[in-house]
């Protein structure tokens, strides 16, 4: 092969952006920046940054965070690097390229030559485009301008991925945003017209005005400043307000060398190239957005990736070539996740198509599949992109469909849907996009360096460093692989803890150990961290019952349980009352009314028949809970692993099918296990009859009254992956139900693991609940009598956390923002909405938010 | 700049400073003491300090309590997205007192 490089050549690499810089890394690693001497020439005052997640300039990161990498890692590598330096002309005959710099012209010699000059942006001509306050988004260059330009109103001209991003990046900076789109739907390149309606109604929502089936006719300046941009005219006729304006309607390949030196284009722009990436010079090349390969352009940074690689691989005499890409992506653009993949638009003849919509939720899904309805073509996905990863690896490994393709994209129901789980995937199939990392890549590299967590998975075979969309994929694969090996390793708790929760309780009761450091030393190594601290810290509350703000538990709590209120996403914390079975008396509402806007608190009735406070200073929690307690109420414990509420309706005493009193019974449940630490929360129910207005079935616990008594249900979830409770027992009196849920609910305490729910715990005992009867009813293991004396030690120990804390002025020093000052938190900013405080979004601070740091100053 | 004493922080546990106006983290773990940004990138709110101190292959780190990102607190790298970072300042302990070397921050923020 011709282009296999003789000793000693000179290959020569313009552009140093994502794409030419990944062909320099595969040279490396191929050994050939050592063999041949390889000059890198970029334009651009930098090394190589990640384009891709330039938007996150405006959220706190600096230009270095993007670098990928230093100008020292590639003279490590051999590699001749000249920035701030332009290739001007290509002379194929006498092999050199021309470069200009500051000074006089230069002109350097070559045997290869690789095009990666990327693409600039393209801006209609419009009357005005030249005025001050009119920019592109490409480079940083860009960005730190678009930052440091003072506006209220913006256009975004373009409604793409780009043109959306662009919009979210103005309004984070308290822009009134409008975007300006030809086609008659937003990401008309990725989604069709049911996908765009969907969108534009979400972005619209978060205060974006979108036109649509518009252009932008005329820039004109402001009336007050002439020499700047002040309004946008539209092909509709329509005027809008605006201090910036900003181009992202696509881009243009730069193919301006290639032409001049007489290389073939694309019928679309873009330096033609076939599947080893060569141009019609078989010594010159040309890879990511300046390639044309067979007649398209990639806007998007993989198929790039991947023409560096074929690229690399050619130079180093190995058969490689491109088979194109194609226009995949998943992201979420404005809080919205939109996903779109292959044939997308059903382009193949007689293509199939099945799709599901709900428009409350947002959620819009559609499969494109092959005429026999066998193979998956393409697809897209709004509102809901968890799919994402393994329908489109579907479609590149063919995977057969299911009989019925369309449980693939409807909603999980109990028993069916499910999905394509990554099991289904061959091992050719590509898991990782970006790097093109295939499922058996990463299984080889699972088994054959004993891999066992995501993280050394990304390490050894880049899957996962790119977009990150394929990161649950991974996981998935990894645990299949895990658990073929019979690995045990899912079970320790953490690095520093080589066995299971359930192992440690009983080690904790066993050796009765009393703190983390008895614990760590005994049974574990290291410092601990963010996963076995708290698990152990349940496990000594559990087994103890001890005040988890005693000062050598404080260490293992975060922040929930150190300051007893649930963190909000501003860094103010909730305050949740205990409201036994859901009854209040008038007294009671009105003095937690008193309390709440003396405090200024935001109020909202829970979905567990409370009321929770919002908006709460670290500093006025103790006078928060001061006031309450002094009402006569106590911890509700919606900060901690423990339980929850117990529910109730009505029942017999109002409502007219009630068998028995629910209320009173729930109330005195709910006292019963208040404060229980758990390895997850727990929640109840207790209904008058068997209409079930309490929701039972769907609880850790729950109870439905029968004329004869209560059936008990156990092992009920709500949230993520709800299931229905199992029914246990019927017709119980009280005392003997309350006897059966002390001894199940100490034997979930002793025997589940961290975080898992009654549910999932159920689910996992062999046997399930004809199992659990034998242990609980039967007493199979012998240990009723220790699980009910357990639980009476818990519940004789029960003490309300804020009134201990309250009294003890060691724990209350604890509740200050800062130890060295007595100033309230300036990063708190509320604004008023529906009459009551809520967070102040970044675009409502006082300040735009474009550097965080100045919110404080 | 002389912080606070170092028994006001509590072992192994995170305690916030306000240096001007810049809200810093001082953290304890083991023997060490800390200094580390406040502010949590993920989140935009200011509460690394609250978080739970802890190692990872015997390197110190603090988990921000909003989603849980682990920083190393000898660079202010984040573990769980290594292209992010905290700023860190360098800290000393002489006579009982915590001494912040600020205005040295290691990885600095935008200046513009
Ligand atoms: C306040 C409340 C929403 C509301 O405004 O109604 C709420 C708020 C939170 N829920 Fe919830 N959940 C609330 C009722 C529920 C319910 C309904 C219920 O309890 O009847 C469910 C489904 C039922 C269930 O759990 O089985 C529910 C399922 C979840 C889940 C998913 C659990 C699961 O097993 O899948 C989480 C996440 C978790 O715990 O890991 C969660 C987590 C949370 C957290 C703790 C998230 C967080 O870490 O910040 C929220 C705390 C807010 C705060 O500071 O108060 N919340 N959450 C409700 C408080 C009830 C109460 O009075 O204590
Ligand atoms: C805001 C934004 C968000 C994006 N998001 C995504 C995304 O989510 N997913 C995705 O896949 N893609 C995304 N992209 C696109 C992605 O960044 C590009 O596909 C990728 O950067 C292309 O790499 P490249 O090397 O071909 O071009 P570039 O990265 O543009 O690099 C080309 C380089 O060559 C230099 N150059 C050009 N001509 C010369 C010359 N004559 N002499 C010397 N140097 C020259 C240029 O200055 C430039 O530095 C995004 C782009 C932007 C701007
Ligand atoms: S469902 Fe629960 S966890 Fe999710 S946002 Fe609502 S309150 Fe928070
Ligand atoms: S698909 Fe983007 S990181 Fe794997």
């Amino acid at each position: 092969m011709s282009a296999t490089p003789r000793a000693a050549s000179t290959l020569v690499v313009v552009g140093h952006g994502m794409v030419g810089h990944r062909l320099v890394e595969e040279l490396a690693t191929r050994g050939l920046t050592r063999s041949h001497r390889v000059v890198v020439i970029g334009e651009e005052p930098r090394v190589a940054y990640d384009r891709v997640h330039l938007t996150e300039l405006f959220g706190g990161k600096v230009a270095e965070d993007l670098a990928m990498t230093t100008r020292a890692e590639l003279e490590g590598w051999g590699v001749e690097l000249r920035l701030a330096e332009r290739v001007v002309a290509i002379d194929r005959e006498q092999g050199t390229v021309t470069l200009a710099a500051t000074g006089a012209a230069q002109t350097l010699a070559w045997d290869r030559l690789v095009l990666a000059t990327g693409s600039t942006p393209f801006v209609p001509p419009v009357p005005g485009k030249e005025l001050p306050g009119c920019f592109v988004y490409r480079t940083i260059e860009d960005i730190d301008a678009i930052r440091a330009w003072p506006a209220r109103t913006g256009v975004v001209v373009g409604g793409g991925l780009l043109g959306l991003e662009a919009a979210n990046a103005l309004r984070g900076m308290g822009v009134e945003v409008h975007v300006v789109e030809l086609a008659p739907r937003l990401l008309a390149m990725q989604v069709d017209d049911t996908g765009g309606a969907l969108l534009r109604a979400k972005v619209e929502s978060l205060g974006v005005t979108v036109h649509t089936g518009t252009t932008v006719a005329r820039i004109e300046p402001g009336e007050g400043d002439p020499s700047r941009v002040g309004r946008v005219a539209l092909s509709s006729g329509e005027t809008v307000n605006a201090d910036i304006v900003v181009f992202s309607a696509g881009i243009r390949p730069r193919d301006e060398l290639a032409r001049a030196a007489g290389l073939e284009l694309g019928p679309r722009g873009g330096v033609a190239v076939d599947d080893r990436c060569a141009t019609r010079d078989p010594r010159v090349f040309a890879i990511g957005e300046c390639a044309s390969h067979r007649g398209a352009t990639h806007g998007l940074v993989a198929p790039g990736y991947q023409m560096a690689r074929v690229v690399a691989a050619t130079l180093a005499g190995e058969d490689a070539r491109f088979e194109g890409g194609d226009g995949s992506a998943k992201l979420k653009l404005l809080g919205v996740e939109v996903g779109s993949f292959g044939d997308a638009f059903a382009a193949t003849p007689r293509a199939r198509v099945v799709s599901f919509q709900d428009t409350i939720s947002g959620v819009y899904k559609k499969l494109v599949l092959s005429p026999d309805g066998k193979r998956l073509l393409g697809g897209v996905l709004v509102g809901d992109t968890s799919s994402y990863g393994s329908l489109s690896s579907a479609v590149t490994a063919e995977t057969p469909m299911p009989k019925a393709p369309e449980e693939l994209i409807l909603p999980a129901r109990a028993g069916g849907g499910g999905g394509l789980g990554v099991d289904a995937l061959s091992a050719a199939a590509t898991l990782c996009s970006c790097h093109n990392v295939t499922k058996g890549t990463v299984i080889d590299a699972i088994r054959g360096k004993r891999l066992s967590v995501v993280s050394e998975i990304k390490a050894c075979t880049r899957a996962g460093t790119g977009c990150g969309s394929c990161v649950t994929l991974l996981a998935d694969v990894l645990k299949i692989e895990l658990k073929k090996a019979g690995v045990a390793v899912a079970n320790h708790l953490c690095e520093h803890f080589p066995c299971s929760r359930q192992e440690l309780y009983h080690l904790v009761r066993l050796h009765g150990l009393r703190s983390f450091a008895e614990v760590l030393e005994r049974h574990g190594q290291g410092g601990g961290c963010e996963i076995c601290k708290p698990a152990v810290a349940s496990i000594l509350a559990s087994a103890w019952n001890e005040h988890v703000l005693d000062k050598k538990h404080l260490p293992l709590q975060d922040t929930n349980d150190r300051y007893l209120a649930n963190i909000q996403r501003d860094g103010t914390y909730s305050v949740v009352p205990r409201v036994p079975g859901g009854e209040i008396t008038p007294d009671r509402l009105i003095a937690i009314g008193r309390v709440a806007k003396e405090y200024g608190l935001y109020c909202k009735i829970t979905g567990g028949q409370r009321i929770d406070l919002l908006g709460a200073r670290l500093e006025d929690l103790p006078a928060i809970w001061a006031a309450l307690i002094a009402e006569g109420f106590e911890s509700g414990h919606a900060y901690g692993k423990a339980l929850r509420t117990v529910k109730s309706c009505v029942g017999s005493t109002w409502c007219r099918y009630g068998v028995q009193d629910s209320v009173s019974f729930a109330i005195r449940l709910e006292q019963r296990y208040r404060g229980l630490r758990s390895p997850h929360k727990l929640k109840s129910a207790v209904s008058g009859c068997a209409r079930e207005c309490a929701e039972a079935q769907s609880k850790d616990f729950g109870v439905i009254a029968t004329e004869r008594g209560y059936n008990l249900y156990l092992g009920g979830n709500g949230g993520m992956k709800p299931a229905h409770a199992q029914l246990f027992l019927t017709d119980l009196d009280e005392a003997s139900l309350v006897r059966m849920l002390d001894r199940y609910l100490m034997f979930y305490i002793r025997t589940a693991d961290r975080l898992q729910r009654t549910s999932t715990w159920l689910a996992s005992l062999e046997g399930g609940i004809e199992y659990l009867r034998s242990v609980l009813v039967d007493d199979s293991l012998g240990i009723c009598a220790e699980l009910e004396a357990e639980m009476a030690a818990n519940i004789e120990a029960y003490r309300c956390e804020w009134t201990e804390t309250l009294r003890d002025p060691g724990k209350l020093r604890r509740f200050r923002p800062f130890a060295n000052s007595d100033a309230r938190d300036p990063s708190i900013v509320f604004v008023t909405e529906r009459g009551q405080p809520r967070p102040a979004r970044a675009d409502e601070r006082p300040m735009a938010k474009a550097d965080p740091e100045e919110v404080t100053s | 700049m002389d912080v606070v004493a170092l028994e006001d922080l509590d072992p192994d546990t995170g305690a916030c400073v306000l240096l001007g106006a810049t809200q810093v983290a001082l953290v304890r773990a083991g023997d060490a003491v800390y200094a580390i940004d406040n502010h949590d990138p993920f989140s935009g709110a200011y509460v690394v300090s609250r978080g739970i101190v802890g190692d990872a292959g015997g390197v110190h780190k603090i988990s921000s309590p909003m989603y849980k990102h682990a920083f190393d607190l000898r660079t202010g790298v984040c573990l769980d997205d290594p292209s992010v970072r905290l700023s860190t300042w360098p800290v000393r302990v002489r006579g009982g007192r915590v001494e912040v070397l600020f205005g040295a921050a290691v990885a600095p923020r935008a200046a513009a």
